[in-house]
């Protein structure tokens, strides 16, 4: 069984209908128990990355969420939700993340040309890093697949963590990957038949 | 780098869609959730669901149906119609909708835009524009061009990115249904004002007037179109393969 983390923060619907289109069984919760007993983990998340970090922090979800990372269950984060496992935050001050990988969020803004809109918003192409075993959760895609982005601020200096990347103007994260724990940037259940690919491989790891 | 966005749009009227046609592999064409998934699985970038259900009874129809997409569709949806409210921003994105396009309900409450984009962030924020040109000036019209208001159009547009509106779809009156082409001029217009994405729709009739609107105007996002698409006059993967082919930047699947 997989457990969306519900903390408040984003419509966790499509999220959940997707995991139910791969033939998997999945509850939305915000109970530590149900959490603990499922298999897989899902860290969702839309919206601005302080309101989420003190929502998960105030229902003590982010102990939870700590814990379960340790405890080596695969852990998803999507887009904000992968942002949150980060280190810390720069968007609008700067807020402390549950650093389970290696990195910071900065905006998109500064590093690339005005003629490029804000928010990244769309269906770009995913690059792999060269040199390096693919994520196990990209095992069905191959290079160039495209998925679906909305977001203005990106995970920078990820390290060995990087699992993908996009263009845009330069060179964003587009997931992150370390050990047992995975993010992200974009929406895998709203990615077509590319997404689920992902969704299935994530139920695979 | 980001693809150009093919975008058909679904009219629902009582749970059906109007002008439903016959496709291969389709077994009731005015299915919304069969359509939808026929155009999702042929490389349809994003799908607009528009209610035209005239009465309140209705409504729980359509977003009966969301739901029902949404469990079986995984690609941006964007709804509209009847979009008068938060409350039914809400009603709509509960059922599913990534983003919720609003177009005489901006007019009649100048402040739903904002306070929409404020509560929902601007990405899921779509302004519709019905467009036509009145002595040399676009003014915005209501009810697909019936009435006639008093806004500038790009006034109007301009005033609502500022507020918030997070994408915006021209819909040019003077060329929908003509079959003609896009409204290069508009839309040129629209792009130099603003810095979200523009949506092109009214005026498709082939191919050559997609990749006449994306090589003439780079900065347009994505095409939007109803019945070329439902009668079958473009087909989307054919319609992709072609813009490919002219180095124009698509997502094929």
């Amino acid at each position: 069984m997989i457990s969306i983390i519900d903390y408040g923060v984003g419509n966790l619907y499509s999220l959940r209908c997707s995991f139910e289109y791969i033939g998997q069984r999945v509850v939305v919760t915000d109970d530590p128990s149900v959490i603990s007993k499922s298999d897989r983990v899902i860290l969702p998340g839309v919206g601005a990355f302080a309101d989420a970090a003190a929502k998960l922090s105030a229902t003590g979800l982010d102990k939870v969420v700590r814990a379960e990372a340790a405890s080596g269950k695969p852990l998803l984060g999507v887009c904000l939700g992968m942002q949150m496992l980060l280190e810390k935050s720069f968007e609008y001050g700067e807020h402390k993340g549950l650093g389970l990988i290696k990195g910071e969020v900065v905006p998109i803004a500064p590093k690339v040309s005005k003629d490029y809109k804000i928010p990244h918003i769309g269906w770009n192409a995913l690059s792999f890093p060269a040199g390096r075993e693919k994520c196990p959760i990209f095992k069905y895609l191959d290079d160039g697949a495209h998925v679906y982005f909305v977001h203005s601020f990106y995970a920078d200096g990820c390290g060995d963590a990087l699992a993908a990347t996009t263009e845009y103007g330069a060179t964003l994260t587009a997931a992150v990957a370390s050990g047992n724990v995975f993010g992200t940037q974009f929406h895998p259940e709203k990615s077509g038949e590319v997404g689920l690919d992902i969704l299935r491989a994530f139920c695979e790891v | 780098m980001i693809t150009k966005r093919i975008i058909p749009c679904l009219d629902v009227r009582d749970g059906r869609v109007v002008k439903g046609v016959n496709f291969e592999g389709l077994n009731d064409v005015s299915s919304p959730i069969e359509l939808a998934e026929y155009y999702s699985k042929n490389g349809a970038d994003e799908l607009v669901f528009y209610d035209i259900t005239a009465s309140h009874e209705n409504r729980k129809l359509f977003t009966d149906i969301l739901t029902e997409v949404a469990k079986k569709i995984f690609i941006p949806l964007t709804v509209g119609g009847g979009i008068n409210s938060i409350d039914d921003f809400d009603r709509v994105l509960k059922c599913g909708a990534d983003k919720v396009s609003v177009n005489s309900g901006a007019i009649k409450d100048h402040s739903l835009v904002g306070a929409a984009a404020k509560r929902y962030g601007d990405q899921c924020v779509v302004l519709s524009v019905d467009v036509k040109r009145v002595g040399g000036r676009f003014k915005v019209f209501l009810h697909g061009g019936r009435i006639e208001t008093e806004l500038d159009a790009l006034d109007w547009i301009k005033k609502c990115v500022d507020e918030g509106a997070g994408e915006i779809v021209v819909n040019s009156i003077d060329t929908d249904g003509v079959k003609g082409g896009f409204d290069l001029e508009l839309l040129e217009k629209v792009c130099d004002i603003v810095d979200v994405p523009v949506i092109a729709s009214g005026g498709a009739g082939c191919i050559y007037d997609y990749t006449k609107l994306f090589k003439a105007i780079p900065k347009v996002d994505a095409g939007l179109a109803a019945s070329v698409f439902h009668f079958g006059e473009v087909d989307i993967r054919e319609l992709k393969s072609v813009l490919r082919s002219e180095n124009i930047n698509v997502r094929m699947i």
